[in-house]
Parts: structure tokens; sequence; C-alpha cells
């Protein structure tokens, strides 16, 4: 239930039934910190979210639920606000470094307590293209949904995708490209891991302002994300159908 | 004739068609730096100016689109900044004849201004000072910043030229169309863009990239109608496909001045292509424009 008035206020953005539905569910706990952590990170308080979530930690708030029902459900707001533009890169870049504010006190003690994350997920901008707001931005709310992603920055080879998957095993591959002309690359990475006989292995997600449906289709990816927030959906979806649930 | 009468005398201005799209047809590899090209294919970026000029534009951009220091970093040309953005205004103006003209293209920065991004506003300035002088001393009549999305950036690239020449400026923005309308990456609407471009000084409040040419022709409605000054509008030939691993864009001239006439109809001052339109596009806007215009 929410009871903060400026996450209630925030939450009226949310206008589609089973969203309001979904993202009611996150905050059913009612606790008042949590929702404060989570109005202070739509709201981009980026020192005022690291205070909190320091703050719920000493009170003996279990990690998880510091992340789950104060961080992730703000993050929530953050996608459906930025999907609806109501908000633009400028404002989810900031409620990005608020998250990143409260990771930094969440994220030891999790690696320490051996929580396993939703999935990991190895993001890159593809060869020649030196674009990567995007795919930031992907990376965020990635993290924001609970996946441990490895970021391989920008002009990233095909090789350097399969040794990432290797390396971290990875079940997921997303690529961003801003050019037209470097988005070929994209099909030239799927092949690669043909290639390599590593393509049954991973999940490839496509992304980037000219990337289209079509346009993933075409090369034989397994999805296309149109924006950050479908991004997460492709990745829960695909960590959904690995695990059989 | 100044180019600032030009575009008050009745009639439609042309500019030209895209830069990369032809570009990749002389060799520049996909991620490769444009810009190099200036000084190492001289030919190919003279042969571009002289094919828009020869299919009837009345001024053409340099190709100095990612010529900011910022973005030749990236490709490590960052202490040619100068020297590119020269050359690049010099090959368009080599082949330029007497009535028309050569606009200096100034693409984004790819930084954000502090505090969102790294870059401080003076840092940011400094740089568009050292691309937009290398573009002076090679001769251009007017100033561009093109495909921008961050209305701070853009209006403090403005002020920067303002402060340097009083030569013509440009302002082009590229939107999208979301759920709730027309909006820059950066949340800018078309309406704030008419008068913040309008308020820092410059002479043409524009929009390029982005969309087809439908679109392209809603949003210029909607410009247009907030806009104090004449309007350019520079429509992609469509939105790029994947055809057998070849990226093409499939707007056909015909198609596209279906629309331009549209554009027109609404008021633009000045039209012209960007990514994947052709010397075959630009010719046919110009038959269009000798016989409606």
């Amino acid at each position: 239930m929410i009871k903060h008035e400026g996450l209630k206020e925030e939450f009226n953005y949310v206008t589609k039934p089973d969203e309001q539905e979904h993202i009611e569910g996150l905050f059913a706990s009612g606790d008042m910190l949590m929702q404060e952590i989570a109005y202070n990170l739509i709201t981009g308080q980026n020192d005022q979210v690291g205070i909190l979530v320091k703050k719920a930690l000493d009170e003996d708030y279990a990690a998880n639920i510091v992340l789950d029902d104060g961080l992730i459900a703000g993050m929530a707001i953050v996608g459906v606000k930025f999907r609806d533009n109501i908000i633009f890169v400028p404002e989810v870049l900031i409620s990005a470094r608020a998250m990143k504010a409260g990771m930094e006190h969440i994220e030891p003690i999790l690696s320490a307590s051996g929580i396993e994350p939703v999935g990991t997920v190895i993001m890159g901008t593809v060869k020649g293209d030196l674009h990567d707001i995007g795919k930031n931005l992907c990376i965020m709310m990635l993290r924001g949904g609970g996946f441990s992603v490895h970021d391989l920055g920008v002009d990233t080879k095909p090789d350097d995708f399969i040794d990432a998957v290797m390396e971290h095993g990875a079940a997921i591959v997303g690529m961003s490209a801003l050019l037209t002309t470097t988005m070929p690359n994209m099909g030239t990475t799927i092949e690669a891991f043909e290639d390599a006989g590593m393509r049954e292995e991973v999940k490839i997600m496509v992304g980037g302002a000219p990337v289209t449906q079509e346009f993933a289709d075409e090369m034989g990816a397994d999805a296309y994300g149109a924006n950050a927030i479908d991004c997460v959906q492709k990745a829960k979806d695909f960590s959904t159908t690995k695990n059989g649930t | 004739m100044s180019f600032i009468d030009r575009i008050n005398s009745p009639g439609t201005l042309l500019s030209d068609g895209a830069t990369g799209t032809f570009l990749q047809t002389r060799g520049l590899e996909p991620g490769g730096c444009p810009e190099l090209m200036n000084v190492e294919k001289e030919d190919a970026v003279i042969e571009m100016a002289q094919g828009y000029f020869d299919s009837g534009s009345d001024f053409v951009l340099t190709n100095t689109f990612g010529g900011s220091p910022f973005m030749l970093k990236k490709y490590g040309y960052e202490k040619k900044t100068h020297e590119f953005n020269k050359a690049g205004a010099e090959l368009a103006k080599s082949v330029c004849p007497k009535d028309k003209f050569v606009f200096g293209s100034i693409g984004p920065t790819g930084e954000f201004i502090k505090p969102l991004g790294n870059v401080s506003e003076d840092e940011m300035s400094d740089g568009f000072k050292r691309q937009i002088n290398g573009l002076l001393e090679g001769g251009v009549d007017g100033i561009i910043f093109e495909t921008q999305m961050a209305i701070e950036e853009l209006v403090l690239g403005i002020k920067t030229t303002k402060s340097i020449t009083n030569l013509p400026i440009i302002g082009s923005m590229v939107f999208d169309k979301g759920p709730r309308g027309f909006f820059t990456m950066m949340g800018v609407t078309p309406e704030q863009a008419s008068a913040e471009i309008y308020n820092a000084g410059a002479d043409i409040v524009a929009t390029n990239c982005g969309n087809g040419s439908e679109i392209m022709s809603e949003l210029s409605k909607e410009l247009i109608s907030h806009s104090k000054l004449p309007v350019m509008i520079q429509s992609n030939a469509g939105i790029p496909k994947i055809v057998k691993g070849k990226v093409i864009y499939d707007e056909k001239p015909d198609f596209m001045t279906k629309n331009y006439k549209k554009i027109i109809d609404y008021g633009a001052s000045i039209i012209g292509g960007c990514c994947g339109t052709t010397f075959e596009h630009i010719k046919r806007f110009r038959k269009f424009l000798n016989e409606n215009d």
C-alpha cells in the first residue's frame, strides 16, 4: 500500500491497470522508509537515496528487501514515466545516479551473502560504433531490475562478446548501435556466435535508435528492445523461459 | 545577394542531401571518421559538394558534422579539429558557384553539460570555438547546428557562434514522435526549440533526421506554427531497413516530393534531405521547386 504522499503523486503517472497492480504490489509492505527511498530515487535525490539506504541497512533491513521494495520499486515508476514521455533521458540519468548511490551500500552485502542475481547480461555497443548513452541507460535499468550486467563499452568486437559470455557464464547478450552503418555488425556478431557453436547458449537482444523489430528479425536476434524499459522486460522474459517457469 | 536576403525573398531554398550515405559509397568504413576524408580523400568530398550543387542545391553543408574536438577525440584526432574543419569548408567552397552558399555543419558533441554530464559550459564553448574557427577560416557562409537533442548545448553553440561571427546561423534539432507527441531525446518540444533557438539569436529554426518524410510533414506543421523565424526541414529518406545485410532507405524522390509539397504549403522556407537522400532526391526537389514555387 502506498502511504508516502510524494510517492502517491508519482504513482498517478502509472495509468495502465496491469501496471498499477504490479507496481502497487511492489509497495505492498507499506513500509514508509522503503517508500521514502523509492520517492527519492524517482525524484533523483542521489545523496538522499544513499543516506536512506544506509539508514535502512543500519536498522537491519535485509539488503534484498531494500533493493526490491525501495530501489527497484522506485525504478519501476521511473520506467513507466520514461516510456510515456513524462520524463526523458536527463531525468532517467539522474535517477540512475541515485540508484547507483543506493547500490553502493547494497552490493557488497548481496555479493557476500551469495544472493543470485535475476540473470547475467553482457552489454556492448557493436564494433565501429562509439555511442553509448542508450546502452548505458539500458544497463542502469537492467541493474535496477536485479540483473548482473557486464559492460563491454563501445566498439565491441564479436569475439569480445563471445569471450565475455564464456567468462561470466552469461545467458543474455545485449547489443546496441546508433549508426545505420554499424547496425549490420549486430548480424556479424550473431554469426560469430553461430560459428563458435554458442548460438544456442545465449539469448541475444538488440536495440538503438535506428534498430527496428523487422531489423532484429532479419538478423536473427531473439528480441528487440524499443527502449530501456523494454530491454529489461525482454531480459526478464528470457530469464523466465530459461528457468521453465 | 546574401543568404538572409535570399531567405527573405519569395521562393523556397534547397539545401543538400545526405553526407554519410554518399561518403560510404566512396570508401567510408562503417564507424569510420568521416572528417578524416577532408584531408585524405578530398576528391570524394569535392565530388559530393559538386554533385549537390549540380543537382540544384542552393547551399551545401560541409563534411564536418562530427568535427567537434569531443567527437574527434574518440578517433584520436582531437588535435586535428582546426585542420579537418578548415579543410572541409575549403573543399565545399572550392566548387561553390557565386550565387550559392556553404554552411559549416556542427553535429552534437556527444557530451552532456555539467551537472548531467562531465563537461563544463566553458569547455563545451571552447570546443565549439575551435570547430567554428576552422570552418570560418575555410570560408563558410554560415553555421548550422544539426541533429541536436539538448537545448542547452544548442543554445550555447548559437551564442558561441554569435560571439565570433555575424554569419547566419541555423539551429536544427531531431525529434521523435512518442506517446505524447514530438520530443527530442532530452525532452525538448518543437515549441520550446523554436522559442529558445530564436532567443539565442539564430536566424533559422530547423529539424533534421530521425524521421521519414510523412512524420516529418506532421512535425514541420507543428514546428512552423510555433516559429517566429523561417523554418528549414531535412527529412531522412524513410527509416533505415535491412535488405540482404545492407542498410537501405527506401523513400523514393517522388514519394518524398509529395510530402515536401505539404511541408512547403505549411510554410517551410528551406527544404533538403538527411540520411539516405541522394543527388536524385535533390534533383527531383529542384524540379518540383522550379515548377511550383
